[in-house]
């Protein structure tokens, strides 16, 4: 053996050793991307479960005509305003009688939430004749005792530390007992719009709002996207500056931070083309703006994959380069152009800052119904949310959040099977 | 009408024009007594159709999107032009509010519950500007939607050329298209650059760049006491950098040993795997990853700081930076993975011969020639940081102090740009300026690092082809 | 009825059998050796059954068309092949007898004992300096700067390029001609004081003066070192080795003196191939 080689061996060692260690910080590095990563979603998942649960109390409610001041016979109108927050507040004085004080008057009544009142309105609108009779319903139960319910408020700790003083806790306790608590499945979050009382804010109005929006948004980003890919890859004459300017225009779209595009969206669309405010409308224009340049990029990479081979058969056969582009290039290339587009639009459903400029993070609990309504979109009303103090919109905002990424799951598996579905290989 | 109903009576009149135009082409062309006109066309029967749908369907269009671009803001002059001449000398501010109170008026519908009688009589003019405007509207688009489709039936001909003209449109209709990333890019520079000009011209851009406090609250009154507002922005862009660092530090490392991970040891199957989980972070949105810096790791730093005994602020810096760099992992891995596999094989063979090991050969011949492009990509993860939005609106905080302590609670451009214009907007004022002002700023800085970074990728990519 | 042939099919070389290897493919005292070598790129073979020695201190030429195998045999004996996943070899393979993929063979150590010379220059994005001292550093050869130098300093000389960079050696290597490249290449490689030195095609890349440069010093090396070459020009086979080992279609047909190789080959595909009837 050389002198070489004893030299070579006699370090070996110590170089496998660094080798290991290199590839464990690699190891490393990803198991701690992939920690992250499990953090986040356990602790969204976590908190945002028991949202999709909503706590609900039965009262018996005696639907005194006196005491509403209607009787079956009263107009519509009559119906509709007559104080029934009251019966409901009689009601629960009748099952813990003997309260005193206004603090815990005030208490009391807020077990119950306030759309208890609106929900017997409208019974009573549907059907008269209940009047005068007493009858068990069920009521969304304000958003503490939802909170205690779910264990999320320890009773343990000091009167003084706590949400739920002794009094209410003794309330409640009696109300389980008499089996009056019960947990139901959440429909509120799905068929209500925001609200200031968290047990009665939904997700309703982001949601319509977010796919108003997105629709504005793929309207125009879509054909304003493959036309201009299918310009530049098919017709656009080399070394033009025009075309150089575009080129370079769609990579500073790309690079610009999604803020700026919400002070445009101020300046230009609202000031300037004086587009109504909080929008889907406004949104769409916006996002549209910011989802060209993937759209674009991935329009180019799907038509520069048409093997030249179908266009010039084509052009043989006494095709116009339009007709080429219409009935070959794009219908090949159109998977990768859709795949493009729904990450695209993906994105687009994610981004908040930008609207947030344009007046989309106002508070609005009407449904929009159309694209010049005022609105709302699912991230924003995330953001929304998780600045409200309430105990019970942190518990809503996971529950948001679990919501958007259902979305995004969704879209994003559309986007991988479209592409393993028409992958091609020329 | 309103624009929708607009819209869709012109997209009626458009197929009816397709139709015509078709149907017109095969009978113009037939010789009488006999069938079968078509092969005496130059185009074929649909490109008849289509070219009369567009006579009809274009120059209403851009009619119809010229006047509801500027109608708002024409009929809002005029109607200010019809107040009286002590009304219309007040502030810009003023009448601005008291136009809105008129719209808001005018489209409640109920103008003569106001008791204003100035008010009154200005919404009643406003919404009479508006009903002339929208019938004039309706009627001009749809006569001119009409007669060009009659131009277009009436330029039918067998000689007539169609496709061609048809060719030639929609040619035109997609430079048109790629010509919007032009305008796009025009009117960001436009909007930040034109209100940044009237901030500095209340406030000198010197005070800007180089003050070292910022507090832009201004007397809401001529004679209110108190500060007229310092528009220092260096605490904001120290701060940004800050959080930006943070976040560098932790993505460019685990991002780097991460991609190396990946495309030099993982098997296939691993790879398969790891890469689309990694690439989940790049599409959670970001105010997810706000919202899990505010709830959760912004109080467990905080905790654990404090048991350590460290003074940890609830809103430090530490906290939103390190969200942004988990946020901005795959942001690196995938621009690192992309360099790395840029580097020729033959490198990696010329080392490996040597009888280098895996991670010397990394090391040593790898990483030195990935280096450029490494940079580069490092570059574009530092604009992207630096451009963030809703980590630091929800995890940072809001005071502007001027500190490098990781643990104190810092404020960035971003989230003054977003406190400034969701707030209470006072129109001109130098306030809500200054966000544009920012914005400028925020706007040149990720243009610049984005160029320099682009430039050096390139070039480093021509290197080895 | 039997069916014609047409004339073309009979002389096609598929159809000339190869019956293990002709020639003396053995030698007593073998530098390294090969024993029933198959090599597998996933379910493809592109190696059959080749079994073949290098002398000490020989120039032994791997000629062939291409495709036939013989860079793929090269990259065997340095285990070169590890580095593609799907490349799987077998039989025994020795270098001063011991088994080049035994357990106990060091992959790291056997490539800085035998040593590679690329198709294509390949010099590191570093200063000459550093692309010759990158093995001597890598292995820990010198102790300090001195000895580094020495060691640059004598590779340089060697592979006769000390004279032209003497005053550039802090300048990028990737800055040097072609021919200049592919001889830092060699000084980097003898840096490490390799025993067996591999060349894939070494000069194909080359223009005829850096070639017949880089011929020249091939004979100088082979006082002090075992050189395996795989070459396209047969000229160049011809020129500069002893023995010359011909493949055809991933199998070895003749191994022979070289001068036997080029005047009178045994095998008739052999004969086919110099005589410029394919490849």
């Amino acid at each position: 053996m050389s002198k070489t080689t004893k030299k070579i061996e006699a370090n070996l060692k110590k170089r496998y050793a660094k080798e290991k260690r290199f590839r464990a910080y690699g190891v490393v590095s990803l198991l701690i991307s992939f920690a992250f990563l499990a953090v986040l979603l356990v602790t969204i998942f976590s908190k945002g479960l028991p949202a999709f649960q909503q706590t609900y109390i039965k009262l018996d409610i005696e639907l005194n005509e006196k005491i509403l001041g209607i009787n079956k016979d009263s107009d519509e109108d009559a119906l509709f305003s007559a104080s029934y927050s009251k019966v409901v507040k009689n009601s629960l004085k009748e099952m813990f009688p003997g309260i005193k004080g206004r603090k815990q008057k005030r208490a009391l009544k807020n077990l119950v939430s306030k759309s208890a009142a609106y929900d017997l309105r409208d019974k009573v609108l549907e059907k008269p004749t209940l009047l005068g009779t007493t009858q068990s319903y069920w009521f969304l139960a304000k958003d503490d005792v939802d909170v205690f319910m779910k264990g999320n408020i320890d009773r343990t700790l000091p009167e003084s530390d706590r949400r739920i003083k002794d009094y209410q806790l003794a309330w409640i306790d009696k109300l389980m007992d008499e089996g009056r608590l019960e947990k139901r499945f959440n429909t509120v979050l799905f068929t209500e719009g925001d609200s200031r009382e968290p047990e009665q804010a939904g997700m309703r109005g982001a949601i319509v709002g977010s796919l108003l929006t997105m629709l504005v948004t793929i309207l125009l980003s879509f054909p304003i996207g493959v036309a201009t890919a299918a310009y530049l890859e098919e017709f656009a004459p080399q070394n033009n500056r025009w075309v150089d300017l575009i080129e370079i225009n769609i990579n500073n779209l790309a690079a610009v931070p999604s803020i700026v595009f919400g002070l445009l969206g101020l300046a230009v669309y609202i000031n300037i083309f004086g587009v109504p405010r909080s929008t889907p409308l406004l949104g769409g224009l916006v996002l549209t703006l910011m989802t060209l340049p993937t759209i674009i990029i991935a329009s180019r990479a799907a038509i520069k994959s048409v093997p030249p081979s179908i266009k010039e058969a084509a052009i043989g056969l006494g095709a116009s380069r339009m007709q080429v582009l219409f009935q070959h290039t794009l219908p090949l290339a159109m998977p990768g152009i859709l795949t493009g587009t729904i990450i695209g639009m993906a994105q687009a459903l994610g981004e908040t800052a930008p609207l947030l400029m344009i007046g989309m993070v106002a508070f609005v609990s009407d449904i929009p119904t159309g694209i010049f309504d005022p609105s709302t979109v699912m991230p924003v009303q995330i953001y929304l949310w998780s600045d409200s103090p309430e105990r019970a919109f942190t518990e809503r905002t996971s529950a948001a959040i679990m919501i958007l990424l259902g979305f995004l799951v969704l879209m994003n598996v559309i986007a991988i099977v479209l592409r393993k579905k028409f992958e091609k290989k020329w | 009408m309103s624009v929708q109903t607009i819209l869709i009576t012109l997209f009626a009149l458009l197929i009816f024009s397709f139709f015509i135009g078709r149907k017109r082409s095969i009978a113009v062309s037939t010789p009488v007594g006999k069938t079968g006109g078509r092969r005496n066309l130059h185009s074929r029967p649909h490109y008849y159709g289509y070219m009369v749908a567009i006579w009809a369907g274009i120059p209403a269009l851009l009619i119809l999107a010229l006047w509801t671009s500027f109608n708002s803001s024409i009929i809002s002059s005029l109607t200010v032009s019809g107040l009286s001449d002590s009304l219309q000398s007040q502030s810009k501010d003023a009448i601005g509010l008291m136009m809105n109170e008129v719209k808001n008026l005018a489209e409640s519908g109920n103008i003569a519950a106001e008791s204003d009688p100035v008010l009154r009589n200005a919404a009643s003019h406003y919404q009479r500007l508006q009903g002339i405007s929208t019938l004039a509207k309706t009627v001009i688009v749809l006569v001119v939607s009409l007669l060009g489709m009659l131009i277009g039936w009436r330029l039918i001909s067998p000689k007539m050329r169609a496709r061609n003209k048809v060719e030639t449109v929609v040619r035109w209709a997609m430079i048109l298209c790629s010509s919007i990333a032009i305008l796009a890019t025009v009117g960001i520079v436009f909007s930040v650059l034109f209100e940044s000009v009237h901030f500095f011209k209340a406030v000198p851009p010197s005070d800007f760049l180089f003050g070292t406090t910022w507090s832009p609250q201004t007397a809401l009154r001529e004679d209110q006491v108190g500060s007229s507002g310092s528009f220092g922005a260096i605490p904001l862009f120290v701060g940004t950098l800050l959080i930006s660092a943070i976040a560098l530090i932790i993505a460019v490392p685990l991002g780097l040993m991460s991609a190396i991970y990946l495309s030099e040891y993982a098997g296939k199957r691993f790879r398969s795997v790891a890469k689309p989980v990694l690439e989940i972070l790049a599409g959670i949105p970001t105010v997810v990853y706000g919202f899990f810096a505010a709830l959760t790791v912004a109080p467990f730093i905080r905790h654990w700081g404090e048991a350590i005994g460290l003074s940890v602020a609830s809103e430090s810096a530490l906290a939103a930076g390190l969200v942004m760099g988990i946020m901005i992992i795959p942001f690196v891995s995938s621009l690192s993975d992309d360099v790395l596999s840029a580097v020729p094989q033959s490198m990696r063979d010329a080392s490996y011969g040597m009888g280098a090991t895996k991670s010397e050969t990394i090391r040593q011949v790898i990483i030195p020639a990935a280096l450029p492009g490494i940079v580069g990509g490092v570059l574009l993860a530092a604009s992207r940081a630096i451009g963030e939005t809703m980590i630091v609106v929800m995890a940072a905080g809001l005071s502007a102090k001027l500190t490098i302590n990781p643990l104190e609670a810092v404020t960035t451009v971003t989230v003054q740009i977003v406190t400034i214009l969701t707030g209470d907007q006072e129109f001109d004022s130098p306030k809500t300026l200054a966000a544009f002002a920012l914005a400028l700023g925020l706007f040149v800085i990720t243009l610049l690092l984005n160029y320099v970074a682009l430039h050096i990728i390139r070039k480093y990519r021509e290197q080895y082809e | 009825m039997t069916e014609l042939k047409p004339d073309i099919e009979k002389r096609s070389e598929f159809d000339i059998e190869i019956n293990g290897t002709v020639g003396k493919p053995f030698v007593d005292n073998p530098k390294m050796s090969s024993r029933n070598c198959d090599v597998f790129y996933g379910d493809k073979q592109a190696i059959f059954d080749v079994n073949l020695d290098i002398a000490n201190n020989e120039i032994i030429a791997m000629i062939g068309p291409s495709g036939c195998g013989k860079s793929t045999y090269l990259r065997v004996l340095n285990r070169m092949n590890d580095t593609i996943p799907i490349c799987k070899v077998t039989g025994e393979h020795t270098l001063d007898g011991e088994d080049i993929y035994g357990k106990k063979q060091d992959p790291v150590l056997l490539r800085a004992r035998v040593g590679m010379v690329f198709q294509k220059p390949n010099p590191f994005p570093k200063s000459i300096y550093d692309n010759v001292a990158y093995g001597a550093r890598l292995h820990g050869l010198a102790s300090n700067r001195s000895e580094l130098d020495d060691v640059v300093e004598s590779s340089l000389i060697k592979a006769g390029l000390f004279k032209e960079v003497k005053d550039d050696l802090n300048k990028p290597g990737t800055g040097l001609s072609g021919g200049q490249q592919q001889r830092l290449c060699i000084a980097r490689a003898i840096a490490v004081d390799p025993e067996v030195i591999l060349m894939d095609e070494p000069t194909s890349a080359l223009d005829p003066i850096a070639t017949a440069l880089i011929e020249e010093l091939m004979d100088e090396l082979k006082e002090n070192y075992t050189i395996a070459i795989v070459t396209h020009s047969m000229q160049q086979a011809a020129r500069v080795s002893q023995r010359t080992a011909y493949f055809h279609l991933g199998k070895l047909v003749e191994v022979n003196e070289t001068d036997k190789v080029f005047t009178n080959p045994e095998h008739q595909l052999t004969e086919n191939y110099i005589t410029g009837r394919f490849g």
